[in-house]
């Protein structure tokens, strides 16, 4: 099954191929929307604005509300492993995304933050570089950031 | 469909403090093999967390989230024993889930 599944997927991509293959039997409606939710635009940017226009919003705006905080580094040893926490204090936070600018594609992560849950999320992403990173809010509709450099000192991305 | 995540599920205060770790490869699509050709993009897309048949979070992640992925959030609500699930799904289609009960704190 998967293996049409990839062949329907690599064919289409697109929402109406996707409806097709639900329609047939070929996707579970619950597969077809884990896949079609996957936002490729949002993730082949290339800086932060176009990163802000892709995920939706017009533009954003720095906010104390949006901070880094504890383990993430000023200076990463090793940029294949670089641990990054973002809390928000804005009310109606909705989601927390974490971009790297000078990374080949900008956007590294974007969580959901649902009603009950704390807006707070830490992970590791991989820096290429020393560069800008940024935390981008979605809060009540608008988009607010915070912005902080972490040099890396052996990149990730290479090879 | 991958090795078993890691995933701790723990009461702290009223709240549940979750910690995951994946066995994802999370290739960048970027890096050159010995032959120099590019190794093709393989990395997971779509997270889940689950409890109680509610999304308490939810993730698309790109290739530059870090190899063996490891997230840590907090979610309100939950109790010692209840459930807490985890799916990913990645570019390739794979997909997997792995379950925890709430621990106490």
């Amino acid at each position: 099954m998967n293996s049409v599944r990839r062949e329907v997927l690599k064919a289409g991509g697109g929402v109406t191929v996707m409806a097709l293959a639900v329609s047939a039997g070929l996707l579970r409606p619950e597969e077809a929307l884990a896949q079609a939710a996957w936002n490729k635009a949002a993730f082949e940017t290339r800086s932060f604005a176009d990163t802000v226009k892709a995920l939706g919003g017009a533009a954003a705006v720095e906010n104390p509300g949006v901070r880094f905080a504890s383990p993430t580094p000023e200076i990463a040893e090793n940029g294949a492993l670089v641990p990054v926490t973002v809390t928000s204090s804005i009310p109606k936070t909705e989601s927390i995304a974490i971009l790297v600018e000078k990374n080949p594609n900008t956007l590294a992560a974007n969580f959901v933050v649902p009603n009950g849950t704390e807006p707070f999320i830490s992970t590791r992403v991989k820096m290429g570089q020393t560069s800008d990173i940024y935390a981008l809010v979605k809060a009540d509709g608008r988009y607010y950031y915070a912005k902080k450099e972490i040099k890396v000192t052996i990149g990730g991305c290479g090879g | 469909m991958g090795e078993p995540m890691r995933i701790r599920a723990q009461m702290a205060g009223d709240k549940v403090e979750v910690r995951v770790l994946m066995s994802h490869e999370m290739e960048t699509g970027q890096r050159k093999d010995g032959g120099g050709n590019i190794v093709p993009a393989w990395f997971i897309q779509n997270i889940a967390v689950m409890h109680g048949g509610q999304t308490v979070l939810s993730a698309q992640w790109g290739p530059a989230v870090a190899k063996n992925p490891f997230m840590h959030f907090r979610f309100a609500g939950g109790r010692v024993g209840e459930k807490v699930s985890v799916t990913w799904t990645d570019n390739r289609g794979d997909k997997r889930t792995d379950e925890v009960a709430i621990t106490a704190g």
